[in-house]
């Protein structure tokens, strides 16, 4: 019974990593219409970005944690506006196509430079250690993940549900047309939205820096469980996301626990069986 | 005197054709050697550019020339596939004039290329690839397999920890046949020293979270938890073993653990770890001179220092190339019956011999990996425990049972 909280535990903290990953591609999705293939790459970039400020500039870790999204967005933003945008036009596979072969370029341009052994980023010292909870020791770093990533996720979806920029955006995910002729500028909107998106991404990728070896392809590991759950919440719902990423995390850690060999599969079965059922997702609406 | 320098004349009369002949028994004009490894993925970083550069640096320091002819290397990125693996051997046999392939990083390359060059009667010398049965019930005429193998790792590592009062194991296994087989391995390893396996949690291949197997491995109380898994698998595991408490108080025993990873993890989070390699540059004035010449090759852009698989790759190409100039031609069969008969005492082997089923057996370390505070210089991560002589190190001809030794 101790091995079970212990993993539903553990499976809490890993549903908060994918929350925050979904919750960004959802966004991205619902509004730009762009299934971000290089979602995964931009985590690992953000990693990248907070191991590379301190190793070499001596930034430690909570400048970082604001640094290395901001300029993981500003990267987005200008993918968006110089390349990206050409593509709208087109069928969104276009779009899936252009970030995956930007993955692959953003990949092997880090794997290049510094190998594929990856490099240690040390947990910053306020949030060394951990406390024994009785059924398992709670090491605090992870601890502050989950209270972060929920807080995160809640401040995006108050912005998106309850506020008019929200409402603008919701708005845009509607009818981008009927939006512009009220004299919103929607091309802005888009583009500031696809660099917030990669901004959570480059987040997630700091928050996943101390705990996981920062690596080229750490990012391509991830990003197809984290698309298994976009696809199960449905497609470019935010609500969807955050309830699925955690929700599957918890599964996940339950399946750790009785069957750990099935744990990679299990994901893949649900959204299988998902897509049987309700093809738009647990919250996704049939267009 | 007059007789000296006739007879002296009269030896290089002789002598002139043998060097003749010799030289037209090299292989269309050339001597090549072919680097099939994994240039970009989950290997490169302990074998890939750094095996090349070794085979190079071997090749220069052999002169460049054998029997008067050129020394080629070759070198190739077989993306961790066997069927990529296997058709660049084809091409490299049939079209490019390659003679032997070198390097070969995980075991299912190797499976696919062995018997290639055992078809066109090429060599092939691995270096990198681990499973014990390559040398076993797999083995062929025309392989060498030269750096280490999961048996030497096994019997290192658990014998030795056992030894020293690590008598209970739980098992962090990758869930695909070298991890299960170095696992079973070293289990056996650890019951017949007079240890316990309390348990095991197999993952699958590349998982980024451990933290669920590391907390199984807690519940078990075992004293040693063997990692029977390579690369970013066993980088993450030790990582979070330390997040999660677990180490100091157990002790983490890394089967597969290259230099590279360490210096990767950094000595405070590997630090106290268990492992086995058949070379550390910093053993003896040999390695350090040696280590030291490839740490600042300028084709080593990021200044590593060796691997075991590296050095275990320039030993080996010397030891090839001093075959072909002892035997006098590069055909595969005469040059490897001299690579058998030939014991190696470098900076990378001693006491190292070649079986007849192609297991090159050599004295091996088990080491321990120090803490930030006994490291005094840049790569000074191991203190040596005991040196396990090859003997004790590989297991014996009879014990591999290969096919080729009756």
């Amino acid at each position: 019974m101790q091995a079970l909280f212990g993993q539903l535990l553990v499976g809490l903290i890993n549903g908060s990593f994918y929350a925050l990953l979904s919750l960004g591609l959802s966004i991205i999705f619902g509004l730009v219409n762009v299934v971000n293939f290089a979602h995964g790459a931009m985590y690992m970039t953000g990693a990248f970005f907070a191991w590379i400020g301190l190793s070499s500039l001596g930034i430690g870790y909570w400048p970082t944690l604001l640094l290395s999204p901001l300029a993981v967005g500003l990267l987005g933003v200008v993918v968006e506006r110089t390349m990206l945008r050409r593509l709208y036009q087109l069928d969104n596979l276009y779009g899936l196509l252009f970030t995956f072969g930007l993955t692959l370029i953003v990949e092997g341009l880090f794997h290049h430079q510094y190998g594929n052994s990856g490099n240690s980023f040390p947990v910053p010292e306020a949030l060394q250690g951990g406390s024994n909870l009785g059924f398992m020791y709670l090491p605090r770093y992870r601890a502050w993940v989950v209270l972060v990533s929920l807080a995160v996720c809640f401040a995006s979806w108050f912005f998106i549900e309850r506020t008019k920029l929200g409402a603008y955006l919701r708005a845009g995910t509607e009818n981008p047309r009927l939006l512009q002729a009220f004299g919103v500028n929607v091309p802005l909107m888009m583009t500031l939205t696809f660099g917030f998106g990669v901004a959570l991404a480059g987040f997630a990728g700091v928050m996943a820096a101390p705990i996981y070896q920062v690596t080229p392809s750490m990012g391509s590991g991830l990003i197809i469980v984290v698309f298994a759950v976009v696809v199960i919440g449905g497609m470019g719902s935010i609500l969807g996301s955050i309830v699925t990423g955690i929700g599957l995390g918890l599964v996940e850690g339950l399946t750790k626990y009785l069957y750990p060999q099935a744990a990679a599969t299990v994901v893949f079965a649900i959204m299988a069986v998902v897509l049987l059922i309700r093809p738009a997702g647990l919250f996704g609406r049939e267009k | 005197m007059k007789r000296v320098a006739s007879s002296l004349m009269m030896a290089a009369l002789l002598s002139l054709p043998a060097a003749g002949r010799a030289a037209g028994k090299v292989s269309d004009g050339v001597v090549k050697i072919g680097v099939l490894t994994d240039m970009t993925g989950f290997y490169s970083d302990l074998s890939g550019p750094g095996s090349v550069l070794a085979v190079k640096m071997a090749v220069h320091d052999f002169g460049g020339k054998v029997l008067g002819k050129p020394i080629e290397v070759i070198a190739a990125d077989h993306q961790n596939k066997a069927d990529i693996a296997s058709t660049i051997a084809r091409k490299w046999f049939d079209e490019d004039k390659v003679d032997a392939i070198m390097d070969l990083p995980n075991s299912g390359t190797a499976f696919a290329v062995m018997p290639v060059a055992a078809e066109k009667k090429k060599l092939t010398i691995l270096s990198t690839a681990a499973t014990t049965s390559i040398t076993g019930d797999k083995c062929t005429a025309y392989n060498i397999h030269y750096t280490y193998n999961n048996w030497m790792l096994a019997n290192g590592t658990g014998r030795e920890v056992v030894k020293s009062g690590g008598d209970t194991w739980f098992f962090i296994t990758a869930d695909y046949v070298f991890g299960k087989s170095l696992e079973e391995d070293t289990a056996n390893v650890v019951k017949a020293a007079g240890g316990k396996v309390l348990g095991y949690a197999r993952h699958p291949q590349s998982s980024a979270d451990f933290s669920s197997y590391l907390l199984q491995a807690q519940a078990s109380g075992a004293k040693v938890i063997g990692m029977a898994n390579a690369g970013g698998d066993t980088i993450n595991t030790i990582k979070q073993a330390k997040e999660f408490g677990i180490t100091p108080k157990q002790t983490l025993a890394g089967l597969l653990v290259f230099i590279s990873d360490i210096h990767s993890l950094g000595l405070e989070t590997a630090k106290g770890m268990y492992l086995t390699t058949s070379f550390y540059w910093d053993y003896d004035d040999q390695t350090r001179a040696w280590s030291k010449k490839f740490q600042n090759h300028p084709d080593n852009a990021k200044k590593a220092m060796p691997t075991m698989t590296q050095a275990g790759l320039y030993s080996a190409t010397m030891h090839y190339l001093q075959a072909i100039k002892a035997v006098g031609t590069d055909q595969a069969e005469p040059v490897i019956a001299k690579m058998k008969a030939t014991p190696v005492n470098d900076f990378f082997a001693r006491h190292g011999v070649i079986g007849p089923d192609g297991l090159h057996r050599h004295d091996a370390f088990l080491v321990q990996v120090k803490s930030p505070a006994e490291s005094k210089y840049p790569w000074d991560y191991y203190k040596i425990i005991k040196k396990i002589p090859a003997a004790e190190a590989f297991p014996s001809v009879a014990a591999q049972k290969c096919p080729l030794v009756k």
